[in-house]
């Protein structure tokens, strides 16, 4: 079932990406494509195999609690777009 | 200065005093600055720095503590974070972004000592096949500069080409390091998932993601892997299998060895002279004494539907940290906060990272997640298990790389599928997990062809061995795109 001008702006507002209108039908037609192609998987049947996540199947390492890291707050926001007083700023959220 | 041609000649040159280091760093800077204008290989060239390391590297020399490979340059992909210098993964979303702090592959690297060239152009955060999705420009082939250099690691793959360092970092997701080293002439190896720590490497799809070497010849791939190689704490995801001496294991007769065909790859969307040089260099393998044997892989042409149904959604969640708080690109005066993820995202990512964030979102959402992203999950394990079988029964997989030489500059911008199904003979063992090597094996109308050698878990010796033998009897890899002496001044 192809996928509607509706759902890509449904995906798009998902993801957090704005799409011009002018842009919405070329988007629709590629991801129309992409899902055409990723629809071959249907013909094989997969009932009762379990879904494999990670290539070696290993179980995530655990370690202790402890502090390993020393405070590198000032080096970290050095890169951040506006900061004060040690805080990210960002528009307000709560009136 | 005439470059040297291997990394073995480089430590060789700088152990017997022939060059110095920075005599080294200077010849490929200026190599950068002359002939890279017209490749566009790298996104930062890192001048002081690398001539810095280079003083200090001699120091070493001339006091007795260096290592194998102190002094010895070589250059990033710009995926890997380098602390104090800009690490832009390809996008406009990290333009400015000044890392503070290295990957754990360049902070082995460096305290071998090795110098740093700078950080080398690549498809917008790893997705594509190209290199023409960088915001940095396309990076052209040094064949053919009409000709794209593949992708992801493109930049990598036609630096080393080009001679404008002797050894790259490179990243895999789905034959990022492969296709381009072949396209390019070059040999490339993407370890085992788990093999290199991913520490610090900028997420693209954290299942599939490995980095690795590129470089001229399978030796060379042999020293940057050993430092590079290694259980990592800081990296959940990295093995703690022991590694290896993978320089110290490459001769190693191929009598006795068994290299397996699958029959699915020699499809009808192989192109008919590819395929002719790389039944060549499987007589090659046989004249070497390997037994080859046809084998199936019949989940195959499964494996890029999957591949794109799993990787898009791994992006679309990983990518969801770029929105514009703690850093990378902000949009100027966002009204609310709705205003500013969607405005920011919407101006630092490309088309084709959209795209696939958009593919992801899809996949991954109520009411189809099971359809897709479940699904291509077990036909991940379908061929993973296809593998399994295959390796009761051989040492190593042989294929081409890619179903064609390198293409023409925008032949697939409009089509993403056409781009996607270039993919077909690598992303199998990003899926699977599985160490896969690409090879030169030849040429047709001037351009290299990449042979891949597919192994099982860990077995990145064997790999290395199979192709060192190839290497050193049929010197394909000896082919070099420009000659070394030129721009060095």
């Amino acid at each position: 079932m192809p996928i509607t001008e509706k759902e890509v702006r449904e995906i798009a507002q998902l993801a957090r990406i704005s799409i011009a209108d002018k842009d919405i039908c070329s988007y629709e037609d590629q991801l129309n494509k992409i899902l055409a192609f990723v629809d071959e998987m249907k013909a094989v049947e997969t009932e009762g195999i379990t879904p494999l996540a990670h290539p070696l199947e290993e179980t995530q390492k655990l370690r202790n609690d402890k502090v390993s890291e020393k405070n590198q707050r000032e080096s970290y926001q050095s890169v951040a777009p506006t900061t004060e007083n040690g805080l990210y700023l960002v528009p307000q959220v709560i009136e | 200065m005439n470059l040297p041609n291997s990394v073995t000649e480089i430590i060789q040159g700088l152990e017997n005093g022939t060059f110095s280091s920075q005599e080294l760093t200077k010849a490929y800077l200026n190599r950068i600055d002359n002939l890279d204008p017209e490749i566009n290989s790298f996104i930062t060239v890192c001048h002081e720095r690398a001539l810095l390391d280079a003083k200090n590297a001699d120091r070493s020399r001339s006091n007795g503590s260096a290592n194998k490979l102190t002094g010895v340059p070589y250059a990033n992909k710009d995926i890997f974070c380098t602390k104090g210098v800009r690490t832009t993964s390809g996008s406009k979303m990290l333009d400015t972004f000044i890392s503070p702090y290295d990957a754990t592959i360049v902070e082995r690297l460096g305290s071998q000592g090795m110098v740093m060239l700078g950080k080398t152009n690549m498809d917008e955060f790893a997705m594509g096949s190209s290199n023409e999705t960088s915001f940095y420009g396309q990076v052209n082939n040094p064949w053919n500069t009409n000709c794209v250099p593949g992708g992801s690691s493109g930049g990598s793959a036609a630096a080393v080409s080009a001679g404008f360092t002797p050894v790259a970092t490179g990243s895999d997701t789905g034959g990022s390091i492969r296709q381009p080293a072949a396209f390019c002439g070059i040999s490339g190896l993407k370890p085992t998932y788990g093999r290199v720590s991913r520490y610090g490497m900028i997420a693209f799809a954290s299942s599939l993601d490995q980095a690795g070497p590129m470089g001229r010849s399978v030796e060379d791939l042999a020293h940057l892997l050993s430092p590079m190689a290694g259980y990592d704490p800081k990296d959940s995801t990295s093995s703690m299998v022991k590694t290896e001496d993978y320089s110290g294991n490459l001769e190693d007769a191929l009598k006795g060895k068994t290299i397996g065909l699958p029959k699915e790859y020699f499809s009808t969307s192989l192109d008919r002279q590819v395929e002719g040089v790389i039944e060549e260099a499987i007589k090659e393998f046989e004249k070497l004494g390997a037994n080859i044997v046809e084998i199936s892989l019949p989940t195959t042409s499964l494996s890029i539907p999957a591949y794109y149904v799993i990787s898009s959604a791994e992006c679309s969640s990983n990518l969801s940290r770029y929105d514009g708080v703690r850093y990378g690109h902000r949009c100027e005066l966002p009204i609310d906060i709705e205003d500013l993820y969607k405005r920011t995202r919407s101006e630092g990512f490309g088309e084709e990272v959209k795209r696939r964030l958009l593919t992801g979102t899809y996949v991954l959402s109520s009411g189809y997640y099971d359809a897709y992203y479940r699904k291509a999950q077990q036909i991940r394990r379908l061929i993973k298990d296809d593998f399994a079988n295959a390796f009761t029964q051989v040492d190593a997989v042989i294929s081409p790389t890619a179903p064609t030489t390198a293409f023409e500059t925008g032949k697939h911008l409009d089509n993403p599928v056409e781009m996607y199904l270039g993919d077909c003979f690598t992303v199998a063992s990003n899926l699977a997990g599985l160490p896969a090597l690409s090879i030169p094996a030849g040429f047709v109308g001037g351009m290299p062809v990449g042979l891949q050698l597919i192994g099982s878990y860990f077995q990145e010796s064997k790999l290395l061995t199979l192709g060192h033998m190839f290497q050193k009897s049929t010197g394909w890899h000896q082919h070099f795109s420009r000659d070394d002496s030129e721009g060095t001044q």
